[in-house]
């Protein structure tokens, strides 16, 4: 046993919802971008056989399915679902690819992490505002 | 061997799941990144966004294999476990409770292969 460990440390349980926001708040980005991925990940999981694979079943299953996604994806509702689906998938493959570079060894020491965090994070953002602004019909 | 039994050197014992459960999460996630590439690359060259289209995205062969539905199959097969894998992490770290993990991780796992049965069946039958 290290010296630390047999310290005693404290704890902080129970935090109440302002004081865990400034926590979220003081993260730094690599912090940020794990939990999300954990965040997304999770969401991913829950909509599989909910959203995502039935979705994949009207698109493929025959002309007329396929056709009826289009009337579906009208509805604010659902557009709102799906790019939250993207934002997860977009910013778990994003922050995916860190960690394999990073398993690699490649930019693991402070300042490139906390750069490579940064990008994962505006990175997927700024391909779900594309893909949402596609998705509301503005290009 | 130093005498906190860190490094390079350190004993490793035990039956190596936790490696199988690491190397599993980071070989399926770079499946499902390929598989990623090969889908956005398909449909960036299929032309028009046609149902023919699409559907032959995930039903095209090759010399009589049914590739499409190969590579989807493995690629849903990687979506499964690495999905187990980083659920599994989940309720360890938040689920202190012996029993009540239990049961989510029994609840993960026929939440998955509900999924994988769901899924197969669509694709199987296309």
């Amino acid at each position: 046993m290290s010296e630390t460990a047999s310290k005693r440390r404290p704890q902080y349980r129970n935090l109440t919802v302002p004081q865990l926001l400034v926590y979220l708040n003081r993260m730094p980005l690599a912090a940020k971008t794990s939990i999300l991925h954990r965040a997304s990940g999770a969401l991913l999981f829950l909509c599989l056989p909910l959203v995502l694979v039935p979705l994949f079943g009207r698109s493929v299953e025959s002309a007329e399915t396929f056709a009826g996604l289009a009337s579906w994806a009208s509805h604010p509702l659902f557009k709102l679902v799906l790019l939250a689906l993207i934002w997860s998938y977009l910013h778990h493959f994003c922050a995916g690819i860190r960690y394999l570079m990073l398993d690699m060894h490649v930019g693991n020491d402070k300042h490139s992490a906390q750069k490579s965090a940064g990008a994962v994070l505006v990175i997927s953002l700024a391909l779900t505002v594309i893909l949402g602004l596609k998705l509301f019909g503005v290009w | 061997m130093d005498q906190q039994g860190l490094g390079q050197k350190r004993l490793v014992v035990g039956a190596h799941y936790g490696t199988l459960d690491f190397i599993v999460q980071r070989v399926t996630a770079i499946i499902m990144a390929i598989y990623t590439i090969v889908l956005l690359v398909g449909f960036l060259f299929m032309g028009e966004l046609n149902y023919e289209n699409w559907r032959n995205l995930f039903t095209f062969t090759c010399l009589g294999l049914p590739v499409g539905q190969m590579l989807a199959t493995v690629a849903f097969l990687s979506v499964a476990w690495h999905a187990w894998v980083g659920v599994r992490d989940i309720w360890m770290d938040y689920v202190r409770p012996a029993g009540l993990r239990l049961v989510f991780q029994v609840l993960t796992l026929l939440w998955l292969v509900g999924s994988i049965a769901f899924f197969a069946k669509i694709l199987w039958s296309l």
